[in-house]
């Protein structure tokens, strides 16, 4: 690799001097100098294009027009659908809100609590290290169990919070934790962290064990003096990657919160107070069968993730330099 | 110490081994007192830990983990509650009289359906095998070329494997089926296994964990004379073992949990977790009967994790070289 930069170094200088036929050239003997690299992509690749590229190349023009996926061609409608969207469909402004509010909550607060236990957790013995991460992964693994939240929720006496909390003397009346505009969004935040301790703290596990110990040998002869030290200049600099891997998997799972909040609080909830974009989008596409209108909202939704992920990418790349 | 004989050589090597007895001494010197620092502030933070310390860490880690598996308690014990005590009011943190009938009605009704069970358990394990096993080959070959290899376009594709990360939504879906059914894939086998293979998360993962490896190690293997495909199975995947044995975890994960929804209408290719689905949507108040499917979904996945986790633990004893 270093000889190939090397060699690209060299040739920059006359890059300007190429004509268009000779730049050509020179790719394609790039390509056939390295064809082993095409050799072993091209499995992946070709699933991934056939499954993942193509469907979301084919959604976003799909936003432009007027499809309920009964009727070919779609009827393009411009930019109709944003304009729709942006200016008269008020329960899409309150969803923003929603989502926002889900995103603050279980975006950055989960993030930061995936990074702390995981830590915490490689401090300890080996056999404990597996229990732990065993224990705070299962969530994940349980995967929907979303009835037993129902069961704890649940708004008459057989829910277990409602019994727990009359029998300490603290209420005397059940409450409606999942039908309360006031309580529905709290009960949804709180599912919604427990689940999303996920691929983020698996990957900062692996990337916590793959730290080499002879860098903290080597940091404690430079005079580091306390763990907090350590953390921040041996600990998080070796694992930028799995960081903005973490960071990635957090942006796109808390702004795309949806089967939590309709599976605890139904759909439509309470005044529409779970709704997130994703739910809007949801309704839209599954349940009104206009596809165009909900490739809109979910193109917005991309558009505000991808400023997300660059200015995350932006201030972790910065500070791993 | 040999004094009378005065060669280069030896006085260069006598020079060398005073250095390094000092520096020794100096670093010896060094972590003494920085023992001593630490022992007065009455606080352990450094490289040697101490169990009181662990201690707090593990009360902690304790009480938080008893939130996290407070829901998956429950769900047990729901599971092996009888009918009479499940609306039992106020509702109990333990079954009084536990039974297994749940699990019995379970199978029962599964057994009841068109296809036998054991079909739907072979169709779970195949498509979570194939699912699994090409994902995790596919995307560790991408992965290593996608973040050592520089030819023309990997700057192109590694730019679209993001992008396709923050775009997975239901809208996709939908474009994926209209794909799929132009190839005639549905109601396939592929229909369920080929879109998990093309997941994305794992091929992420795998270029950014490759990332951290010393480019001199891949440059040594090459001037040995390994071809890339050599250097990926030999060097490469061994050193990324907890990245390897993560996505492994998470696709297995993926496929295990996969429902074929509107892919796939035949009853015998159908998986678990939709049979479960249909039994759960189909019947009266049956609590029991869910909580005990979720039960039984959930092992086979644990499974996975734990090997797959001790098997990190093992190989990051040894492992070395970095930069």
């Amino acid at each position: 690799m270093a000889a190939e930069t090397q060699k690209k170094e060299i040739l920059l200088p006359n890059e300007r001097k190429m004509t268009f036929k000779e730049k050509r050239a020179y790719t394609w003997h790039e390509m056939k100098r390295n064809y082993m690299c095409y050799v072993m992509l091209f499995p992946f690749m070709i699933f991934f294009l056939f499954f993942t590229v193509i469907p979301v190349v084919m959604s976003l023009p799909i936003g432009f027009t007027d499809f309920d996926m009964a009727h070919f061609p779609p009827k393009w409608v411009g930019f109709q659908n944003f304009y729709t969207l942006f200016l008269e469909d008020d329960v899409f402004i309150g969803s923003i809100r929603t989502t926002l509010i889900f995103a603050i909550f279980t975006g950055p607060l989960s993030y930061a609590l995936s990074f702390f236990l995981a830590w915490l957790i490689n401090e300890l013995h080996p056999v404990l290290k597996t229990v732990f991460t065993l224990i705070f992964y299962a969530p994940s693994m349980a995967g929907n169990i979303y009835f037993v939240w129902q069961l704890i929720f649940s708004g008459d006496s057989y829910g277990y919070l409602n019994a727990f909390l009359s029998e300490l003397g603290f209420t005397t009346a059940a409450i409606q934790w999942l039908t309360d505009g006031n309580y529905v969004l709290g009960c949804v935040i709180v599912v919604q962290l427990w689940v999303s301790m996920g691929a983020g703290f698996l990957a900062m596990r692996a990337g916590f064990q793959g730290i080499d110990k002879a860098m903290y040998e080597a940091g404690a002869i430079e005079g580091i003096s306390n763990r907090w030290q350590e953390l921040i200049y041996i600990t998080i600099p070796s694992m930028g990657p799995q960081l903005m891997f973490a960071a990635v998997m957090q942006i796109v799972s808390s702004f795309t919160v949806d089967l939590v909040g309709r599976n605890l609080a139904g759909f439509p909830s309470t005044d529409y107070k779970a709704h997130t974009i994703m739910t809007h989008a949801f309704d839209y596409g599954w349940i009104r069968y206009e596809m165009g209108y909900s490739s809109a909202i979910c193109f917005v939704l991309f558009l505000v993730m991808y400023l997300c992920n660059q200015l995350i990418s932006k201030i972790l790349g910065k500070y791993m330099n | 110490m040999a004094k009378k004989e005065l060669k280069p050589s030896q006085i260069q090597a006598q020079i060398e081994a005073e250095n390094a007895a000092a520096l020794e001494a100096l670093r010896k010197r060094r972590e003494k007192e920085h023992r001593k620092m630490e022992r007065s502030k009455g606080t352990n933070k450094q490289v040697g830990k101490s169990w009181k310390n662990d201690i707090g860490i593990f009360l902690f880690l304790t009480l938080l983990g008893a939130f996290m598996l407070l829901p998956i308690y429950i769900a047990i014990i729901t599971s092996l509650k009888p009918v009479n005590e499940i609306f039992l009011m106020p509702p109990r943190l333990y079954a009084i009289d536990p039974t297994t009938d749940n699990f019995k009605d379970l199978f029962v009704v599964a057994n009841n359906s068109w296809v036998p069970f054991s079909r739907n358990v072979f169709n779970s394990i195949f498509v979570t095998v194939a699912a699994t096993l090409f994902h995790v080959i596919f995307a560790c070959m991408a992965g290593f070329i996608l973040a050592k290899c520089r030819f023309p376009g990997c700057k192109a594709i590694n730019k679209i494997v993001v992008l396709a990360l923050l775009f997975n939504s239901q809208v996709t879906y939908i474009m994926q089926y209209i794909v799929m059914a132009k190839m005639g894939m549905i109601n396939t086998y592929s229909a369920l296994i080929f879109p998990l293979i093309a997941s994305s998360m794992g091929l992420y993962l795998m270029i950014q964990s490759v990332g951290q490896i010393p480019d001199a190690m891949i440059e040594a293997a090459k001037v040995d004379g390994a071809g890339l495909m050599r250097i990926c199975w030999g060097i490469v995947m061994p050193n990324s073992k907890p990245a390897l044995m993560t996505i492994i975890i998470f696709q297995f994960q993926a496929a295990w949990n996969s429902n074929g929804g509107s892919l796939v209408y035949d009853e015998a290719l159908k998986t678990i977790p939709t049979v479960v689905q249909q039994i759960a949507a189909a019947g009266i108040a049956r609590q029991g009967a869910i909580a005990a499917s979720a039960v039984v979904l959930m092992i086979p996945p644990l499974a996975i994790f734990i090997a797959a986790q001790s098997n990190v633990m093992e190989t990051m004893a040894h492992a070395g070289m970095k930069d």
